[in-house]
């Protein structure tokens, strides 16, 4: 499912837009498919259901149509969805008791991201240095369910800010400028928040391996 | 720079953000440091995976009933159709 449909830039936003007017039923279904993925995870960031973040997406498609129209190109019309989307979410987040708006969320801690025990201290010859270094992982790292349950955890465990910026970055493909236009965040921001969110889902996955015995000690227990 | 420096790097290296002296001593850091080289790998194993997670997609009568909406909005927005 998914599409890899291109992120628009601005200047094809304005062709996008006059196929949709025109009743382009390709092109509104290739947009759903593609943007369905980073609407249904912000969504859900706002509603406590996958199930109602599914009805806020249609909604907020919905209102797409109904305001097209009104679309004048001051913002992408991804940022102009997103926007949509995240007043939809919130207006359901609000009857359903649960809203998270991005800019009043704490910040959060702004400690390092690798824990500083894992370093050697002030008074050794090599400070900063690694007292030991990181485990091997191994040679190919393939996305098992067991590791793709690792990597879930780690992002539902994330504070919320980080989660969303690393999934519209790492899981849905947005280019930083993107992420600092849809969530109004400065570059600097969006990548400590990027960054702090992928040492945590590494952190995840280098004590998941460190728990797996090597691939030749397992018992071919199918 | 130090390995404890170097690690919080990461993500400005990647995204080609890093002042040219900083990207220089961190490749410098690199060539130099087996820990730091397995953590930028490993960093990368991470971005890598959550790549892969399969996408999120609406249901498909979710999916059909958007279409059709499509479809029945342009009959009802188009002047000529009236």
């Amino acid at each position: 499912m998914g599409g890899t449909l291109e992120a628009p830039e601005r200047s094809d936003d304005a062709a996008l837009v006059t196929r949709l007017r025109a009743g382009d039923e390709e092109t509104f279904a290739a947009l759903v498919d593609a943007w369905s993925s980073w609407m249904l995870r912000l969504a859900r960031e706002h509603v406590p259901s996958a199930s109602v973040a599914e009805e806020v997406v249609q909604e907020t498609w919905l209102a797409v149509l109904e305001g097209l129209d009104r679309f004048r190109g001051e913002a992408s019309l991804r940022t102009w969805v997103y926007r949509i989307l995240v007043n939809q979410a919130k207006q359901r987040g609000i009857r359903e008791r649960r809203t998270v708006p991005f800019a009043s969320l704490a910040p959060e801690d702004d400690g390092p991201t690798v824990d500083p025990a894992r370093f050697r201290g002030a008074g050794d010859p090599y400070p900063g240095g690694w007292r030991q270094f990181p485990e091997e992982w191994p040679e190919q790292v393939a996305l098992t369910r067991e590791v793709r349950e690792v990597v879930t955890v780690a992002l539902t465990e994330l504070p919320t800010r980080q989660r969303i910026v690393v999934a519209l970055r790492d899981l849905d493909g947005h280019t930083a400028d993107e992420v600092c236009d849809l969530l109004d965040i400065s570059a600097g921001n969006q990548r400590v928040l990027l960054h702090r969110g992928r040492a945590v889902v590494r952190t995840h996955l280098e004590r998941y391996f460190a728990g797996t015995p090597s691939r030749s000690e397992v018992s071919d227990d199918v | 720079m130090t390995c404890e420096e170097f690690v919080e790097l990461v993500t400005a290296y990647l995204e080609g953000t890093l002042s040219a002296e900083d990207h220089d001593a961190f490749d410098e850091h690199l060539a130099l440091c087996p820990g730091c080289d397995r953590y930028l790998e490993q960093f990368r194993a991470t971005i890598d995976l959550l790549g892969e997670l399969p996408e999120e997609s609406l249901s498909s009568p979710g999916r059909e009933r958007l279409l059709d909406a499509f479809a029945h909005w342009r009959r009802t927005s188009d002047p000529d159709a009236t």
